[in-house]
């Protein structure tokens, strides 16, 4: 699968899209951080949920569940939150 | 003038990113190196007097989660922490945390190389043995059925969130340590932190409420005086305090601030060499706390015989219509021989207070909000 880096988080990655691999949301974040570490800790928090205004979406699928499946999905985008001033 | 062996850099956290500012001997002139961490929003920025170089810096991005970024070669080159402060899972059947940002951070004992404690928000301590590349909470603190009662949830704290901060290292006695909380009152550990005790007698609260509960203080700023260790001074939400030790009751010392000024505010600075020196920056606290200066007038408050009298510290600031305010880490004092005072306002503005505020003149406008100033006295 191919994971979208948002530009907040391109100083860990270097790119703006990686190949990403796990079974699940939790899986990938996991696999990120061994070759990108500490980037995990920037979306997610100690207790394991995902930090408020940080999204992620599945194949266009919004998601907030770290459980969910993805070993069918060809895309997950981390998204920062747009709204605001 | 200052003492020709040191160099003075100050160091300013910004609401989006840090600057450093170095000084010439006369501390007029300041030559600015920054931002770094453009964006990032950067409580605290500190100096490791012990060894002279490394700085640390309490970032939070936006969107993105808190970590502490380190730089061993005075802000040329910067990594980030292995370990950022992270509470534990959590014990004793208490609801779990999250660490929201990094509030405070301050060295550790002389003694102690490496080692540095932080503050959270929410109400969190951790110290790092590693110079900030791991952090380790300390369990007697965060995780204490007592003190998360003392704390609350983040939903009863300030709309920037509840804080521990004022960490203070005894320089005499690595295992005497202190910190405030806002809210959740004074503590005191003479164990290295693995046993603490309150220290609020003497300390005022809201009217109304019962001083006892150690929920309902809540200091601002807590400072020890180098040259006198057993003596504090404390900011606090109901007024200005000190307390000599081994004596457990504060004092308030701020009734003789004039009636129309009073005593609340954040910041409290000390005098590097006399302990009879302080001084505050007091805030418009009345009604829905504008959180202003007073009357749009800014100034400090000197005090030269431990908070008997205060004298109004003004000259050259805005004499009126200036409603900035100063943060509690966004004053402080250098350790020359005739100190200087800084503050940077929530405005941007970065001025100097010379011969102890006597004169003031600004280095630096059109910042982000300042959110805390220190000094680094470099050899």
């Amino acid at each position: 699968m191919k994971v979208l880096i948002p530009s907040a988080l391109r100083s860990y990655t270097g790119a703006s899209q990686v190949p990403g691999a796990g079974d699940s949301l939790h899986g990938v974040l996991a696999d990120l951080d061994r070759r990108f570490p500490g980037i995990r800790f920037r979306i997610v928090d100690e207790r394991g949920l995902l930090r408020p205004n940080l999204r992620l979406f599945v194949d266009g699928l919004g998601v907030r569940d770290l459980d969910h499946p993805v070993r069918d999905a060809r895309v997950v985008a981390i998204v920062l939150a747009l709204s605001g001033g | 003038m200052t003492d020709p062996s040191r160099r003075l850099v100050l160091l300013v956290a910004t609401r989006k990113g840090v600057w450093l500012f170095h000084g010439d001997a006369q501390r007029a002139q300041w030559a600015v190196d920054g931002p770094h961490f453009l964006g990032h929003s950067v409580s605290h920025l500190q100096w490791d007097a012990r060894d002279g170089r490394t700085l640390l810096a309490a970032a939070r991005t936006g969107h993105l989660g808190p970590t502490v970024f380190r730089s061993v070669d005075l802000g040329r080159h910067w990594t980030e922490a292995r370990r950022p402060p992270a509470f534990d899972p959590p014990r004793n059947h208490l609801p779990a945390r999250a660490v929201d940002h990094s509030f405070w951070l301050t060295p550790g004992h002389a003694s102690e190389p490496g080692s540095w404690y932080a503050g959270t928000s929410p109400q969190g301590l951790f110290r790092s043995d590693d110079g900030g590349v791991h952090w380790a909470p300390l369990a007697a603190v965060n995780d204490d059925p007592l003190f998360r009662e003392w704390m609350g949830t983040a939903q009863d704290g300030t709309p920037d969130g509840p804080k521990l901060h004022s960490v203070i290292v005894d320089p005499r006695d690595p295992a005497h340590l202190l910190f405030g909380m806002s809210g959740g009152g004074v503590h005191e550990s003479r164990d290295a932190g693995r046993s603490w005790t309150p220290l609020i007698a003497g300390m005022e609260v809201v009217e109304g409420l019962d001083a006892a509960m150690v929920s309902f203080h809540d200091p601002h700023c807590l400072r020890l005086c180098p040259s006198r260790p057993d003596r504090l001074y404390q900011q606090n939400h109901c007024g200005v305090y000190r307390l000599d030790l081994p004596d457990r009751v504060w004092r308030r010392i701020g009734r003789q601030l004039p009636a129309e000024v009073g005593d609340i505010g954040f910041p409290m600075v000390v005098h590097p060499h006399d302990a009879d020196t302080a001084w505050v920056f007091p805030m418009d606290g009345s009604d829905v706390w504008p959180r202003t200066s007073p009357g749009g007038r800014p100034a400090v408050y000197a005090t030269h015989d431990a908070g008997e009298t205060w004298q109004r510290r003004d000259r050259g600031l805005p004499p009126a219509q200036a409603w900035w305010t100063v943060k509690r880490q966004a004053m402080t004092a250098d350790r020359q021989p005739d100190p200087a005072l800084y503050l940077g306002t929530t405005s941007g503005e970065l001025w100097i207070g010379h011969a102890g505020g006597a004169q003031w003149a600004p280095i630096a406008r059109h910042l982000p909000e300042i959110y805390a100033v220190e000094v680094a006295e470099l050899p």
